[in-house]
Parts: structure tokens; sequence; C-alpha cells
């Protein structure tokens, strides 16, 4: 006979291993549990949390009076709108519109600007979206669009010659965008190959080029192109001055444009240039077929931020004296009506440039998670 | 023997395409024609260029330089300038504003950009979601519409010097600048300014020692404390020794505008702000992405070897995330600097502003001031960019 023990504990209700998992203690989830381990974490939490708090305070109510609350739309002059609201005077953005976006280009003729903008969309769609319906053939038209475009703008055969000093506002501002965007990538291209390239006389220009235009700012060579090109030309020519831009803005932003390739041509592993080598493909077909669609691919959101640094570029045109859609809305400021109101000309401005540069941005963004095919914690 | 071998394989007999279909030679002779292209080109832009000045009389000379500029620079904060002085001098200055805005702009830049990239990291749901706002808004809008819009409200917000009459206070925001007293040297302060100096040597020196040690013997010192001491305390306790030799200069109301003292001109202000917070949101997201960047291992070992939280960070991921961050945190700075060129929408007298604006304008001489400011600003960048290579090489992590 021999005393067992019994043991103290109550049997498990549970054979081992199949117990149900419990919901977490209820402090830990729910609104409150999220609040507190967002807000109240700790002690600088809590602090940085009431100066977030205070500064919204200070802020909102703010930002809504002037720009919504107070504001006015409907007046005819600054006077006016001083009294009928304290806020911002929006009456100026709705008598300007029109001309912020086509400037002085003849009313008539405008449909042909419009047209040019929805097909930007059209050819922009194959381009962006790989599934995109028929992106075969959109390809085709995406690549004959800027030439479709410049000839809707320019006019000449069988359409009204519209006259490049009356471009302006966004109109001028998606022009100067669009082009530099589209030219500088394939010479961004050939400039990045150029300075990967084991010649080294063409190595030693493509990278003098690109550190040259890296090394001085947009705006000096925009003064070069409006005051110096006339003397290294032969006697007596004399092109476009907004040509002259475009040239310029193309060729800065192919110099970024090549670097940003640059890294993603350093970045692909040396066995895969010797493994095309070893294929038999000559040079050409070893960067068509192996080397570019992988280091375009890893550089694709470098080149987009490059795309959204040219594109707010194109407003220092106005320092030359080209009217953008900053230009524009600055000149207004002289206007005897409205002088003034740059608070309500330049949040307009911004909210232009804000829109179009955000898309991008996600756009990049988009990119980078579809390409995105590493490892990701 | 070889030629026909090489003519066999390449199934021609032909000499120039056999050539042509050798790697090397193919090599050699698309370099020399690209060369002798460009070279040709060159040679066209600079016979127009010649002929084109011959025609109008110029001939391409700097002597320009050594004449008087006859015209005024409102802001030259270390150069004395009159406008009896030479272009040579406007050069100068202009030079002097550019590196003064870039200075400046890089300071502040990099402090508000470091606060907001950890700020944007923060768990705190509030400051996060600011902290993001402030980067999309700021970054997605054009720096030159930045900088007239805050122009624009310093001149317009703030009020005019004479609502400031009979006003008691050390700093005056007028819309016609920042006024604030300025030190009038005595001799004696001299001791106070050598005492800084040896404080700033003190403390490299200091700094190499403690390395040094904790490296033999594993022993820290306390090394934020002592140089502390040597850079502020030190030159506080001779200023107080040598009986506080300053006298300060108050700006006093005269007419419509203030005399004396110390001006930060509102075109100064407008465009330090403006770039400094154009640049700051480039700069957070790249401290965002470089503390990203250490893997999360990084702080767990360091955490598991033991290391409090502040000594993790400033031992294991700080210097880690550096590595991510400087190489991208140096194209800002130089962009903040070619970004300064847009001084001259707000009339602030930087180097394109100075040489390549009004002298360009006063002699006619295009060509000699934009290759003058060309350069400078090839310099600059060379500069900053070969500094920054040779940070990075000592930082870089050392492999195979």
């Amino acid at each position: 006979m021999t005393n067992t023990i019994v043991p103290a504990v109550p049997q498990p209700a549970y054979p081992p291993g199949s117990h149900p998992d419990l919901p977490p203690p209820r402090n830990l989830v729910g609104p409150v549990a999220w609040v507190r381990e967002n807000f109240f974490g700790s002690v600088t939490d809590t602090l940085l949390t009431l100066v977030g708090l205070y500064l919204l305070y200070l802020m909102v109510p703010a930002i809504l009076d002037f720009t919504i609350l107070d504001a006015v739309i409907d007046a005819d002059s600054r006077v006016q709108c001083q009294e009928r609201g304290s806020g911002a005077c929006w009456a100026l953005i709705v008598e300007r519109f029109q001309l912020s976006l086509y400037a002085f280009y003849p009313e008539e003729e405008r449909w042909r600007v419009n047209l040019s903008f929805v097909l930007m969309f059209v050819a922009l769609g194959p381009v962006l979206f790989d599934k995109f319906p028929m992106r075969k053939v959109g390809f085709v038209f995406s690549v004959i669009y800027p030439f479709l475009a410049g000839w809707l703008l320019l006019g000449h055969f069988g359409l009204e010659p519209v006259s490049t000093s009356l471009w302006g506002g966004v109109m001028l501002t998606l022009v100067i965008g669009v082009t530099g965007i589209t030219f500088s990538l394939p010479i961004g291209i050939v400039l990045a190959l150029g300075r990967a390239s084991n010649l080294p006389a063409l190595r030693t220009l493509c990278t003098v080029f690109i550190e040259f235009i890296r090394g001085v700012p947009l705006i000096t060579l925009l003064y070069v192109a409006s005051t110096m090109l006339n003397y290294f030309l032969p006697p007596g020519t004399s092109f476009d001055l907004l040509l002259r831009v475009l040239i310029m803005v193309t060729l800065f932003a192919s110099g970024y444009v090549a670097e940003v390739i640059r890294g993603g041509l350093q970045s692909l592993p040396k066995g895969q240039f010797e493994a095309a080598d070893a294929m038999g493909l000559n040079y050409w077909q070893s960067m068509r077929l192996i080397v570019l669609p992988q280091a375009l691919k890893v550089s694709i959101p470098g080149i987009v931020n490059t795309f959204i640094g040219l594109y707010k570029d194109t407003t220092l045109v106005i320092i030359i004296g080209l009217l953008d859609v900053l230009g524009i809305m600055r000149a207004s400021l002289s206007d005897p009506q409205w002088n003034g109101l740059a608070a309500e000309a330049y949040i307009y401005t911004a909210v232009f440039f804000f829109i179009s540069c955000f898309a991008m941005s996600r756009y990049s963004i988009y990119l980078e998670k579809k390409l995105h095919t590493g490892h990701k914690r | 023997m070889t030629a026909d071998i090489i003519a066999v394989e390449s199934g021609t007999s032909n000499p120039l395409l056999r050539l042509w279909r050798n790697k090397e030679t193919r090599g050699v002779i698309i370099q020399v024609v690209t060369v002798f292209m460009v070279f040709a080109f060159v040679n066209w832009l600079v016979t127009n260029a010649i002929s084109n000045l011959d025609a109008l009389g110029k001939g391409f000379s700097y002597s320009f330089l050594s004449k008087s500029a006859d015209y005024d620079i409102g802001f030259s904060p270390f150069i004395d300038y009159t406008s009896q002085s030479p272009h040579l001098k406007a050069y100068l200055v202009g030079l002097q504003n550019t590196l003064v805005i870039a200075v400046a702009g890089i300071v502040l830049a990099t402090i508000v950009g470091f606060i907001m990239g950890v700020l944007r990291l923060s768990h705190n749901f509030i400051m996060n979601k600011l902290a993001y706002c402030y980067v999309e808004i700021i970054r997605n809008v054009p720096v030159l519409l930045w900088i007239l819009f805050v122009h624009g409200a310093v001149i317009s917000t703030l009020p005019k010097p004479r609502t400031f009459d009979g006003v008691d206070a050390t700093l005056f925001f007028t819309n016609r600048g920042l006024y604030m007293p300025a030190p009038d040297f005595h001799p004696l302060a001299l001791a106070t300014l050598i005492a800084f100096v040896l404080g700033v040597i003190g403390t490299f020196i200091y700094v190499r020692y403690a390395k040094r040690k904790q490296v033999q013997t594993g022993q820290t010192s306390p090394v934020l404390p002592v140089s502390l001491g040597l850079v502020i305390g030190l030159p506080v306790a001779v200023l107080a020794m040598t009986g506080f030799p300053l006298e300060w200069n108050h700006p006093e109301l005269d007419g419509f505008n203030f005399k004396g003292g110390f001006v930060i001109k509102p075109e100064f202000m407008a465009l330090w702000i403006a770039l400094s917070l154009y640049t700051s949101a480039f700069i957070a997201e790249i401290v965002r992405a470089g503390i990203q960047a250490v893997s999360y291992g990084q702080t767990e070992a360091a955490h598991a070897l033991g290391l409090r939280h502040n000594r993790a960070l400033q031992l294991v991921i700080i210097p880690q995330a550096l590595r991510v961050i400087v190489p991208p945190l140096t194209s800002q700075y130089l962009n903040l600097t070619k970004n300064s060129s847009l001084a001259i929408a707000v009339s602030y007298y930087d180097i394109v502003a100075t040489i390549g604006g009004i002298s360009l304008n006063q002699t006619g001489r295009e060509m000699e001031c934009m290759i003058l400011v060309l350069l400078t600003y090839l310099a600059i960048s060379l500069m900053i960019s070969a500094f920054m290579n040779w940070y990075n090489k000592r930082i870089k992590l050392v492999e195979r």
C-alpha cells in the first residue's frame, strides 16, 4: 500500500495542445488601447501629442477660415472682395482661370490645346500601366504623340499657325515638362551607357558632360540659352526662345537621368554582362535584352523622382521672361484691380503643382511596390 | 598569316569590313570618329563666337573686372563694398552671398530635416501625420514658388519700421528686415575669441584621446560635458575675467527706418527660410529611409548585448544609418547651393544676380560673365562632392 499523492491542481478540461486560443486582454485591443498606444505611450509621447494638438488648434481653424469660411468667390475687384469677406479672394482665380490655363493662345484655337491634353492621357496609359488594353498598339501612339501634339499646338500643315510667344500658363508648363521628360530619357540612357562603356574617349566625354550639367544650376543654363546662344550660331541665325529653353531643359534633365541609370547599371552583378557576352550577343543586343531591362527596373523610382524635379523646375522659365502658370499668376499681382493678392495667386499655383507632383510620386511608390521582388520584412 | 585567318573567320576579304568586325579596332574607330565630331562641333561654335564677337567689336577680355561697378549691393556681411568698387569685388561679394546663404541654409535644413525625419518614424499618430503632411506639401511645390511665397509673406505680414516708434525692445521684426543689436568689439574681446579657438582645438584633442583610450582599455570618458565646458565654458569664463568688454550697438529708429545694429534683410530671410524648408523635406525623407534601412535585427542584437536604448541608437543604429544617409544628403546640399541661384527672384545679391545679372547688363560682356558664373558653380560643386567622397570613403564598411 503506497500513499498516492493526489495532485492539487484540477485536471485540465482539455487534452494537452488543444486549448483554444484566448482573446487578448481587453486593455490591449480596441480603440482605447489604440489611443493609449499611439498618443500616450510615454511621457514624451504625451508631450508630443499635446504639442501636436496645439499646432492643429492653431492651424486648422485659421486655414479653414481663410480658404473657405470667410472666402469670397464672387467679386469684381479686390476692394469688393474686402467688403464681402475677410478671407481669401478667390474671385481673382475665377477671373484668371482661362488665362492661367491657355495664356494668350487664340480663343478659337483652344480646342487644339484641349485635344492634345486629352490625347496625352491616351498616350500615357500604355506607358504607365502594363494591364492597359491593346498595349502594343498604344505604344505606337505614345511614340508618335509628342510630334502629333507639337503639330496640334504649333499649327502649319492645315492648321492655323500659332506663335510660341503666345504660349503660356498651365499649357506651357505641361509642354516644357512633357518635352523634357520624353526626350531626356533616351538621351539619359545613351549618356549612362557611354559613361559605363569601356571606350576611354567616349567615357570621358560622357562623364565631363554629365558632371558639367549636374554642377551648374538650371537657371544659369537658361540664361546661356536666352542671352548667349546667339553668339555660338552663324551670324544671322536665331531660333525660337521656347525651343532653346526646351533644349536646355532636356539636356539638363538627361544629365540627372543618366546618373540615376548609372546607379542601376552599377547595381547589376558583373555576371550578367559576362553571361550576355558568353551568349554571343553583340553590344547593343546584350544591352537591349539583358542589361537595360534589369538596370532600368532598378532605377525607375529614381527616374520618376528626377522627372518630378524637372516638372517643378519648369517654373524657372519665368526668370528669363516666359510666362508659365506661375508667371501668369504672378503677373496678375501687378494688375491695379487685383494687386496685393499674392497669397491667393500663389496658393492656386501651389495646389496645381501639388496635385500633379503628388500624383507622380504616388505612381512612383506604386511602381516601387510592383517591381519589388526581393525580400521584405 | 594571322590576317588570312581573320579574313577566313569573318568571311570577307574586304579589309575595311575586316577592321570593323574586329572588336578592338572597332572601338578605336568609334572613338576617333566621336572625338573628331565633338572637336569639329566645338570648333564650329568657337569660330562662330569669335566672328560674332568681332562683328560686334567686343573681343574676349576680362579687363572689365577692374573697372568701377557703379551699382550698390544691399547685402554684404563680410566684405566692404561701395558702388565705386570694381566688378571683381562685386563678383566676390556675390560669391560671398552665395556661400553665406548656402551655409546658413544647409545648417537650418539639416536641423529641421532630421527632426522631421525622426518624427516621421515616431509612434505618435498626430506627430507622424503632421510630419507626413509637412514633407508632402513642401516637396511637391516648386522651390521658386516657395521663395516668392515666403518673400511675399515676410514683406506683407511684418510691420513697417515706423510702427515701432517708442517701442523698447532688442529685436525688431520689420518688413525692412530683422534688426538686432550688434556687438562693438573692444580689443580685450580678442581674448574671448582666442579662448574659443583654443576650446575648439582642445575638444578635438580630447575626443581623439578619449577614443584611443576606449579602443585600448574599453573605458569611456565623459566626452560631452568636457567638450561643452571647453567650447562654451572657457570663452564665457574668459569673458567674465576680462570684465565683459562688450558694448551692444542697439538699432534705433531714424525717420522711416532703423539705424545701427545688425540687420538681416527680408530678401535674405525669405530665401533662407524657403530654401531651408524645401530642402528639409527631402532631408527628412532621406533620414527616414536611412534609419529604416538598418535591419531590426541590429536593434535586437544591441539590446541583447545589454545596451540601453540610447546607447544602442548611438553605437549601433545611427552609425549604420549614416552610411545610407550621407550620399543622398550630399546631393541635397549641392541642390540647395544650386537652388540659391534663384535669389535673383527676390533681389538677393548672389553670384548670379551680381556678376551674371547687373554687371552683365552694364558691361554687355555676356560671354565672360556667364563663363565666370558657370565655372564658379562647377568649382563649388566639385569641392563639395570631393569632400563628401572622402567622407564616404572614411565611413564605408571595410569588406574583403
